[in-house]
């Protein structure tokens, strides 16, 4: 600690900090445009410059480190005359197109040039002209208004991990750009807008829609992952104009996925369900929100009254708040039923009353772990901020490995990344295991020793074994890919066993809301005396009279699209509760209900971090649509259940509150898989892209054009595997699963694991196949056979 | 100029000669900082294709490097030694900054303009000569001053430029 004093305050400060973030902590305001808190420093537009007694010279604050007795003035002639002349050299080239420009009313240069701009210019030449760049569909470049601060392509280095913008050109020449026109790819871009202090980069959907000052900000939590990134929703006359992050350092930092700052766009998709419809003899017909409760309510009746209660089956997304996922439950349990779930994607329940909650971890962990597994787990596009945060830990040392199906560009510096078919995967976690039997002393494993194979762990297994062990704090975290694997239950225990060896920590990614999902209790709970109630999949499998589906649309959400479209055809009735209404639902549903969207209603995401984040709507549900927690509210009044006379989310909220402190959840089991064997023959790899997530990213029309989610319906296998098949890239072939067959076009791509066929999940191609990460057969659509 | 290969694994790019040469300067720095080795690296190559740089040449230098692209055009692009079209087989650097400015550096590019027939910037017809304009090459104690390829001449005159030329081939 060294003691200073700005502007004649006296502060003790690490010696470690810069005279800025001194400044800063003491709410001191100094100008700047290069210097971001999250970056590293560039010291490039010296606007920050200070006078510091003893230096013949101002000083940058960003870049001069606090020294024992100095002595700071901001507000000084000699400081104050310094920044004056830094701003107009700034502003020589910068067009002053304020008036039609989008940070107009919240840029940086715009506000400083007022506290330190002259009234006018003593520049009579001609500014520059930089031709503008196309970087994709997020976002819009003007870069005659780039200040040269590098925020930007400083973001790109250092957080984002992959460096597309840069500075070339020298002096009066230099420019930013990628040089070859080409969409920047990190899945974090969005983020250099905000960054931008200027108008040179802004949000492209947002072009021309508003003004900073004609919007309110209202806070909210994103949930399209299991971060929960707080979010600040902008709105313009009951509309959302915009998405921006809102600082959480827990969690989402500064920053937020490309996925939670466009993903608003959705909500005005034509597809958006606006009134309430029922189907009357075939015909779908808009109607009132009584008439299609009671249409609901008695429809689900009368399947109970004929075919008995268990015959009810509800889906909700995880998307959906826990207040919804509370009084979703809670409704259907009172109707009788018990076949409730949100793991829409989970085909293996083996290991259901196994405690997989992620007691004493949070991200925080993320960042002193030493190791860190990922298995299964596309990272950056199911957890972008998880990503970052693993992409830190990775450049601090921790030795990351990425064990998958498929080998994901990850933009870590050095990261062990094995592309691996299910069998192989199970192999090397059996490796693994027998890499570190020696070392199990006090940990009984008797009961593995007969599944494991007899054989010595290679090195590369050796190796992860040896990282685990040795590291103070490690993580092992499991995936999507694995969670959908219809054996996921021998992957997660032979995992846990790996935990139990090491002492690292098994974290199961939560999808979106899960965490709430699981404390609300949407999900099957086996009753001692009863039947044993049907989980996401068996509830397809088993085909029930009725479903309540709530903001699910299975064809797509769901791990087996053609089987849950067949049992949704043959049953009797069906309750869609969505923001969204297809053509798809009206060939099912029977009624159809809008939903407002998370913008629209308030309620609870619960964070990776188990933080209750409660927020509040931002606008006014669309058209006739109404939040969640009313619908499920009325439906339950409707169907004379009592104890659901709720009148705000809050409440519904505290009784949950109440119910998790009197039943705290059932005992915890244990499961061993009766062999670590898994099918023969080719896997059906059924990644979800990561703009396809839910409903409502599904719609955003401009994450829809990004690269990424072009090309998911062409079949991808590695090369050797084709040759093997004498199969060649671009030929059509067919993809048969379960006697049916698909003709899709092929391409090779070595980085697809051997004996995989890789098809995105969650497209119209998809929707047509069955259950994912099971086997298929693939073959030449010329062949007759 | 040889044939060089741009695409393929980065143990395969450009030829087993520059390879060898390029590795030489990598080999200076510490692993891992690749980047210090980028301009002496850029030099190798330019000199090897006839004195410029192709994006196709240096996309392959980046993924040998293991660099991205973009730090390396930022580099190509900064630096007025480096090429990113075809020159002539001599290329003529005028300064025209401050000091030679003062000393009349004007005069030089007029005569040099005059004699060659082009104007700053291009190349003589018969592809013998570049001429361009660049800053401070740091010889301001002999200004004016040029750059003939890779050789400094101070206190020009319109006769000195013409004997320097006359004495190119």
């Amino acid at each position: 600690m060294v003691n200073i004093e700005i502007d004649g305050i006296p502060l003790s400060v690490d010696s470690s900090k810069m005279i800025i973030q001194a400044a800063d902590e003491a709410g001191v305001d100094i100008p700047r445009f290069c210097y971001h808190k999250k970056l590293s420093v560039a010291a490039n537009c010296r606007m920050c410059l200070v006078e510091v007694d003893g230096s013949r010279k101002a000083l940058p604050a960003c870049a001069t480190l606090v020294s024992e007795g100095m002595q700071i003035r901001t507000q000084s002639k000699i400081a104050r005359d310094a920044q004056r002349a830094v701003m107009e050299f700034l502003l020589i080239n910068h067009p002053l197109d304020c008036p039609i420009c989008d940070q107009g009313g919240e840029c940086e240069l715009q506000d400083m040039s007022m506290g330190y701009g002259a009234g006018v210019s003593r520049f009579s030449e001609r500014k520059r002209v930089v031709p503008d760049k196309n970087i994709g569909p997020l976002i819009q470049t003007d870069m005659t208004r780039c200040i040269h601060c590098t925020r930007c392509v400083r973001f790109g280095q250092e957080i984002a991990g992959i460096k597309e913008l840069g500075a070339t050109g020298r002096g009066e020449h230099m420019e930013i750009g990628t040089y070859v026109e080409h969409s920047l790819v990190s899945e974090l871009s969005g983020n250099i807008i905000d960054l931008c202090p200027v108008g040179a980069l802004t949000s492209k959907p947002f072009r021309y829609k508003a003004r900073a000052w004609e919007m309110t900000a209202h806070p909210s939590v994103a949930p399209h992952d299991a971060v929960g990134s707080n979010i600040e929703v902008h709105v313009r006359r009951n509309e959302v104009m915009r998405v921006v992050p809102r600082d959480n350092e827990d969690l989402n930092e500064s920053w937020i996925s490309d996925r939670d700052r466009f993903s608003y766009l959705g909500l005005n998709h034509p597809e958006r369900c606006l009134k309430p419809l029922i189907k009357i003899q075939g015909q779908w017909q808009e109607t009132d929100w009584q008439t299609a409760l009671e249409y609901a309510v008695e429809g689900l009746k009368s399947v109970k009254a004929k075919n008995g209660a268990d015959q009810i089956a509800g889906l909700i997304s995880p998307t959906a708040t826990t207040e919804e996922a509370y009084l979703f439950q809670k409704w259907l349990r009172g109707l009788g039923t018990d076949n409730i779930d949100h793991r829409l994607r989970q085909q293996d329940f083996a290991d259901d009353a196994c405690d997989y909650s992620l007691q004493d971890w949070d991200l925080s962990a993320l960042s002193r772990s030493d190791a860190i597994v990922m298995l299964g787990c596309s990272v950056r596009s199911e957890q972008p901020i998880i990503a970052h945060r693993i992409r830190q830990a990775n450049l601090r040392g921790a030795a990351v490995f990425d064990i998958n199906f498929v080998r994901h560009e990850l933009f870590m510096p050095d990261v062990h990344q094995h592309a691996v078919s299910p069998k192989a995967m199970m192999q090397m976690l059996s490796g693994i295991v027998k890499s570190l039997l020696p070392l199990a002393k006090d940990i009984d494993t008797s009961d593995w020793l007969p599944l494991l194979p007899d054989r010595s762990p290679t090195a590369a297994e050796q190796n992860v074994a040896m990282q685990l062990s040795n590291a103070d704090e490690s993580v092992i975290l499991l995936g999507e890919l694995l969670e959908q694997h219809p054996q996921g239950a021998k992957f997660r225990k032979l995992v846990s066993l790996i935990c139990r060896l090491t002492g690292a920590k098994l974290v199961w990614l939560p999808t979106a809301n899960s965490v709430g999902h699981w404390q609300a209790g949407a999900i099957p709970r086996p009753k001692a005396s009863e039947a044993v109630p049907l989980n996401a999949l068996s509830m397809w499998q088993q085909s029930c009279r009725a479903y309540v589906l709530f903001n699910v649309e299975p064809e797509l959400d769901c791990i087996n699209p053609s089987l849950a479209m067949s049992s949704l055809q043959h049953a009797s009735f069906v309750v869609q509760i969505n923001n969204f209404v297809t053509e798809q639902m009206q060939s099912y549903a029977d009624v159809i209900l809008p939903l407002a969207a998370f913008t629209e209603t308030s309620g609870t995401f619960i964070s990776i971090n188990k933080e209750w984040q409660t927020f509040t709507g931002a606008v006014a549900a669309k058209g006739d649509s109404r939040p969640g927690w009313k619908i499920l509210r009325v439906l339950g009044n409707l169907s004379r259940l009592s104890d659901f006379e709720y009148v705000s989310s809050e409440e519904v909220l505290s009784t949950l509150k109440t119910e998790l402190r009197i039943q705290p959840h059932g005992e915890q089991q244990t499961y061993l898989p009766e062999d670590l064997l898994l099918d023969k023959g080719l896997t059906y790899i059924s990644e979800v892209p990561s703009y396809r997530c839910d409903p409502l990213v599904r719609r955003s029309i401009a994450l829809q054009q990004t690269p990424e989610m072009q090309d998911l319906t062409t079949v991808k296998i590695h090369p050797e595997l084709a040759e093997k098949l004498s199969l060649q890239d671009g030929q059509q072939v067919l993809l048969s699963q379960n006697d049916q067959q698909h003709a899709l076009e092929l391409r090779l791509d070595e980085t697809i694991a051997h004996d995989c066929v890789y098809l995105p999940a969650t497209t119209s191609v998809s929707a047509r196949l069955g259950a994912g990460m099971t086997g298929v057969e693939i073959k030449s659509a010329g062949s007759l056979t | 100029m040889t044939e060089m290969q741009v695409t393929g694994p980065a143990e395969q790019l450009f030829n087993e000669q520059l390879r060898y040469r390029l590795d030489n300067w990598i080999a200076k720095y510490p692993v891992n900082q690749t980047q210090s080795a980028l301009i002496p690296c850029m030099h190798l190559i330019q000199d090897a294709n006839g004195g410029w740089l192709s994006d196709d040449l240096l996309k392959a230098l980046a993924v040998y490097l293991d660099l991205p692209f973009i730090s390396v055009m930022e580099v190509a692009t900064f630096y007025t030694m480096f090429e990113l079209s075809p020159v002539g087989q001599h290329k003529i650097s005028v300064c025209t900054n401050i000091s030679c400015q003062l000393c009349g550096s004007e005069a030089i590019v007029e005569h040099l303009q005059q004699r060659l027939g082009v104007t700053l910037g291009e190349t003589t017809a018969d592809g013998k000569f570049t001429l361009k304009e660049v800053e401070c090459l740091g010889a301001c104690c002999g200004a004016p001053m040029l750059l003939l390829d890779k050789q400094y001449h101070e206190f020009l005159t319109p006769e000195k430029v013409d004997e320097l030329l006359e004495g190119i081939k």
